[in-house]
């Protein structure tokens, strides 16, 4: 080997230490940061847990209310996205054809590379819009935040549908109408518990993201010190939103303190949905593979 | 279950089935829409001119955004001409530069970090990178372009690493008999071979991590300052079209400035919508081509 080959091999090797480095950097010092706040104080404060959990007494100094709101945004994300993307992704995959075919994958398309800020931005404009015709009085809050986030990750979900539904094996296709089933019974009852795993890997991938997404909120009604949501329109506190007020403003040593511990529990949050997802799509390869 | 019930309900559900997709197909022209009724005072040449200047002082009247825009471009070219080498390197050494355990780590910790959110990186870049930067460099405070390229250039560099891993994965196979018929070395084989022969999805990658890279808002909200001027070095804060429009909806609230936001927000989705265009011409000849 010539000395080029030598120094690119080399250079190779040094590009392939830094991702480990970076994580290593990213988890340690979070870890070394946040690990002695990571206790029952961090998420509920001077507040007694049961009382936080289950009689809504207010939580002041601690990251419930945070973890409470995005867990709100999370579901109302899930119940907008996951029908209209699992039906879209049907769509996709069984019926559309043609020109129609091309026009729809391109706008899922275009959807999953919009810039998250933009789905904020929407749902923004949306309360504008609202405000000057139809509801003088609605303001940014949960629901919206939530449907704008559902938007957001609706591309992720009609793309795991469509994927895992077209990589099923041709015989199972062939399975439906052999036994007289017609093309809308062999999906329900062939197709789709075929490709469960791959769909549901999909889905908690996307909620993975919906957790951890900050432009949208912030610009659809989380705020900094919002108390736990009393309804749907009230405005909310989410744990990435809490993370970038803190890196932002913070003023003791113990806000940074929980800072570090929120981060750390959203970093665990969405790395265990990640880690979950990868599982379920294994298992879906793996049951497959001989196709 | 009737006979009947059998007949009749495919009708039904296939209808709920496509009018599902083209909902999900009308969020985006929706998006557009909005964002194009509220530029319509654009179409006025002297609110346009105001708003294509480089000055942006809304308590004077200035609502330039000429300088996020270039502040957006400049970032985003930036991380990515440092992201795209080191992605490149990585994919190499996990397609034969490495030895094979090492690299299915290494492949295993890109996919890794493409689970830690944003604001996380962010979060950390401030109490690590930042500090680092102003301590090693004594200039300014250490939010500046510099921060956020380092910090951006790791946010897109999975991105990069699995696009190209995919062209890799298709072009390797085609090369290998002949690779091995030469006596190539892993190395020889990844420049000599795989890497001219991958032209197009090199530029695919390029360009989704540019537009990963333009669209991204956290980064450069929590790391680059956020001064809407001209940098004159890498030390210097600059302002993003994302970050602008997050800062103006938390703080202003006048017209203009208002304009300048959903301003910003046309010109990103015109990026974004040229950006999946290229993409699907870019594959759309590759598949002519093959």
């Amino acid at each position: 080997m010539t000395r080029f080959h030598r120094l690119f091999s080399a250079l190779c090797w040094a590009c392939a230490l830094l991702p480990g480095a970076v994580m290593l950097l990213l988890i340690g010092f979070l870890l070394r940061q946040g690990w002695g706040s990571l206790d029952l104080h961090l998420l509920f404060g001077d507040t007694p847990p049961l009382d936080a959990l289950f009689r809504f007494v207010p939580v002041w100094d601690g990251i419930w209310p945070a973890c409470f709101g995005t867990l709100c945004v999370v579901v109302l994300a899930g119940v907008i996205s996951i029908p209209l993307g699992i039906l879209c992704g049907i769509h996709l995959s069984e019926f559309a054809q043609g020109r129609f075919r091309d026009i729809l994958s391109f706008c899922v398309d275009l959807l999953a590379g919009m810039p998250s800020i933009l789905m904020g931005l929407f749902g923004f404009a949306l309360i504008l819009f609202l405000r000057h015709t139809l509801l003088p009085d609605v303001g940014t809050g949960l629901l919206l935040s939530g449907f704008c986030l559902g938007l957001l990750v609706l591309p992720y979900m009609v793309n795991a549908t469509y994927t895992s539904l077209s990589s099923l094996p041709q015989d199972l296709r062939l399975l439906g109408p052999s036994l007289g089933l017609n093309h809308m019974q062999s999906i329900r009852h062939i197709l789709l518990p075929s490709a469960g795993k791959g769909i549901v890997s999909g889905l908690v991938l996307s909620l993975g993201r919906a957790a951890e997404d900050t432009a949208v909120i912030m610009l659809t009604g989380a705020v900094a010190n919002a108390g736990m949501p009393r309804s749907l329109f009230d405005k909310y506190e989410a744990l990435p939103f809490y993370i970038y007020t803190t890196a932002a403003e913070y003023q003791t040593p113990e806000d940074l303190n929980r800072g570090f511990g929120a981060a750390l529990v959203l970093l665990v949050m969405t790395t265990g949905l990640f880690l979950a997802a990868h599982l379920l799509h294994q298992a879906m390869e793996r049951r497959w593979r001989r196709g | 279950m009737s006979a009947g019930s059998h007949i009749s309900s495919p009708i039904p559900a296939r209808i709920v089935i496509a009018v599902s997709a083209w909902i999900s197909a009308a969020v985006v022209l929706s998006i557009f829409l909005f964002l194009a009724w509220f530029c319509r005072p654009l179409l006025d040449t002297t609110v346009l001119s105001s708003l294509l200047s480089w000055d942006w002082r809304p308590f004077q009247g200035d609502f330039g955004i000429l300088s996020m825009l270039t502040g957006s471009l400049l970032l985003a070219s930036s991380s990515m001409l440092l992201a795209f080498p080191v992605g490149m390197g990585i994919c190499c050494f996990v397609h034969g530069v490495g030895p094979p355990g090492p690299a299915r780590l290494v492949l295993w910790t890109i996919k890794l970090m493409t689970s830690v959110p944003t604001v996380v990186y962010g979060f950390v870049a401030v109490f690590v990178l930042v500090p680092l930067l102003r301590d090693v460099f004594r200039e300014g405070s250490g939010f500046s372009l510099l921060a956020a390229i380092l910090g951006l250039a790791v946010l897109v560099l999975p991105t990069v690493v699995l696009m190209l891993h995919s062209q890799f994965l298709t072009i390797e196979p085609q090369v290998r008999l002949t690779a091995a018929a030469l006596g190539m070395a892993p190395s020889q084989k990844l420049l000599h071979l795989v890497i001219p022969a991958s032209g197009r999805g090199f530029l695919a990658a390029a360009i989704l991590g540019l537009g990963r890279a333009l669209g991204d808002t956290m980064i450069p909200l929590m790391l680059a300052g956020n001064a809407a001027q001209l940098p004159g070095s890498v030390f210097d804060s600059i302002r993003t079209m994302t970050a602008h429009i997050a800062l103006v909806v938390a703080t202003d609230s006048r017209s203009l400035a208002y304009l300048s936001l959903f301003a910003c927000g046309l010109l990103l989705f015109m990026t974004t919508a040229l950006i999946n265009l290229g993409l699907r011409m870019l594959a759309g000849n590759r598949e002519n081509g093959s």
